[in-house]
């Protein structure tokens, strides 16, 4: 059981604002989901090795060459908010 | 020009009895026709090229729709979310760049459910996309633009990314050939990503053929993805009109309990014709399949927590005004920016990964994933190929689950035990059920395109599947 307390905090975590009504539709949710997703331990895993990657490939090296990389104008034209130099954004502490 | 597939245009152009800008014109009539229409369209589309990007090659010039999630330098990608509302990315993804580079044009952006995070393409900031076979139900997602775009006829093939069934329900509901190939053998840089173990790139189209042909051109290794890799033979466009000695396995944990009896009537009798076409049906065990939807929601979420964290207003695409400080912008401009699937996601993969909850969830969420790939393993130890019915159902209302996340989550009960092994899989129209398509799936072991494409294809020319009814 997800419960409000429990929302809000992975909220936090989550960097993700939400309303009143949202919170109580998500503990709903989240408990349902987890709930059906739980089931999982149910098996017997000991001894399992975990998947992170499904294909065999060995770590490629590339070579280390310098390259072009995207012009610093072109990297900030889709910032809601650019000086000529960087990304500007509210001050962490208002 | 209606009448043609992908390919014959190509030969035909080739030929030099059809003109690229001829057949460009008449793909981008019909696109900017639906996207002018609205609701009251199929609403396929988010964007329509103005201009015929000229352009030399084997694809013969012939227009490709690109799911909206492929960065394409200069036009609009938002992967179906408002946080992207406008985005113009600076560069383009490598399988585009590729299909461009082998002569295709980009013909439009396709609708899609908001970061690919759906089974139903309802979950669009741009509006769901309707079925060209019932206009009143869904073309299944997350692909579901791409696939409604192909079988009405409004493009000539579309790209489609398949992260736990998006290529392959939507084709199925669509009546349509979708393929997810093997997990690295197209370069996923400049796709948006959902979730990187999982995402892979793949052709939507009208045949077995074009679906070869246009895979065959977006494989390879590149240097921008270090999970791509290439594949041990060519790509080969099938032709194979016998199935004599392969071994098909079907897996009774994926054709039983929670299929829609039309479905498997539709299944059942795809599978006597494979028998006819010379075929051994066996049946085989994938035990820990049932488990894979419980393991893709942990797993893919998670992923997903992670992968959407850059959207935080800052470098790209929305952000909340009027913000108090730093955290309140990020906060809000993901309140206002994510749909309720995507939020939903991303609250279920930060649950998943936090502190206390991570050996629970996604511990054994790989670790199920090792058993499923290991039964996959055991049953290609004695059949070549492995047939399930694609969806569980045939396209159901808009609406109709929307309200309950765990039943649209069950659409992807067949594709996603595949996706969770990084195995190649099919999708083939075999049928109708109440008038609607029903998908056959075949899956094989990693690397096999080849071999399934050739049994896709013989099976396809047995059964005749006719879609033109869907076009428009």
């Amino acid at each position: 059981m997800i419960d409000r307390d429990e929302v809000l905090h992975v909220a936090r975590l989550a960097r993700l604002a939400l309303s009143e009504e949202e919170i109580e539709q998500m503990a709903r949710e989240l408990s349902a989901i987890s709930g059906y997703v739980a089931k999982i331990g149910e098996l017997d895993l000991d001894g399992v090795p975990p998947t992170s990657h499904v294909v065999e490939v060995t770590g490629r090296l590339r070579e280390d060459e310098p390259h072009e990389c995207l012009p610093r104008e072109v990297a900030l034209e889709q910032a809601p908010d650019a000086t000529g130099e960087g990304f500007l954004v509210p001050s962490p502490q208002a | 020009m209606l009448g043609l597939t992908a390919s014959e245009a190509a030969e035909k152009i080739a030929g030099g009895e059809l003109s690229a800008a001829e057949l460009f014109a008449f793909y981008r009539e019909r696109a900017a026709a639906d996207r002018a229409a609205g609701a009251e369209g199929l609403n396929c589309f988010t964007w329509v090229a103005e201009e015929n990007g000229s352009a030399d090659g084997p694809l013969g010039g012939v227009p490709l729709a690109v799911k909206d999630l492929f960065c394409t330098e200069g036009v609009p990608s938002q992967s179906g979310s408002k946080i992207l509302e406008g985005y113009r990315p600076p560069y383009t993804a490598t399988a585009v760049q590729r299909l461009q580079g082998a002569g295709a044009t980009l013909l439009a952006k396709t609708n899609q459910d908001e970061f690919a995070m759906g089974s139903s393409n309802e979950n669009s900031a741009y509006g769901p996309v309707r079925n060209p076979w019932d206009r009143a139900r869904v073309p299944g997602g997350s692909s579901g633009g791409s696939a409604a775009a192909v079988a009405a006829g409004l493009a000539p093939w579309a790209l489609g990314t398949d992260t736990g069934g998006s290529i392959r329900q939507p084709a199925a509901l669509c009546g349509i050939v979708g393929m997810k190939p093997t997990y690295g053998s197209v370069s996923r840089y400049g796709m948006i990503a959902f979730a990187s173990s999982l995402d892979q790139a793949g052709p939507l189209t009208r045949d077995v053929r074009d679906a070869a042909l246009l895979l065959s051109h977006m494989v390879g290794q590149d240097p921008c993805d270090a999970t791509s890799l290439q594949l041990p033979e060519p790509l080969a466009v099938p032709s194979a009109e016998r199935l004599d000695g392969v071994r098909i396995g079907v897996p009774g944990e994926l054709t039983g309990e929670g299929i829609e009896a039309g479905v498997l009537e539709a299944f059942r009798a795809a599978l006597e014709e494979a028998v006819s076409l010379g075929a051994e049906i066996s049946e085989i065990a994938l035990p820990h399949a049932p488990h894979g939807l419980s393991a893709y929601y942990v797993l893919a979420p998670a992923e997903a927590s992670s992968n959407l964290a850059r959207y935080d207003g800052v470098r790209y695409g929305l952000r909340a005004p009027e913000a108090r400080d730093l955290l309140d912008m990020y906060t809000r401009t993901r309140h206002d920016g994510f749909g309720a699937e995507v939020k939903r996601r991303v609250m279920l993969g930060t649950y998943a990964l936090s502190s206390g909850y991570y050996d629970a969830y996604y511990g054994r969420a790989q670790r199920v994933r090792t058993k499923i790939a290991e039964d996959f393993a055991a049953a290609f130890g004695h059949v070549d190929v492995i047939a399930t019915p694609t969806a569980p159902t045939v396209a159901f209302a808009l609406g109709e689950k929307t309200g309950d996340p765990l039943a649209m989550y069950l659409n992807d009960y067949c594709t996603v035990p595949m996706s969770l092994a990084g195995i190649p899989a099919i999708s083939i129209p075999c049928g109708l059920s109440d008038g609607l398509p029903v998908g056959l799936q075949l899956a094989g072991p990693a690397f096999s395109e080849n071999r399934l494409l050739d049994a896709a294809y013989a099976l396809e020319q047995a059964l005749g599947f006719d879609g033109s009814a869907a076009r428009v």
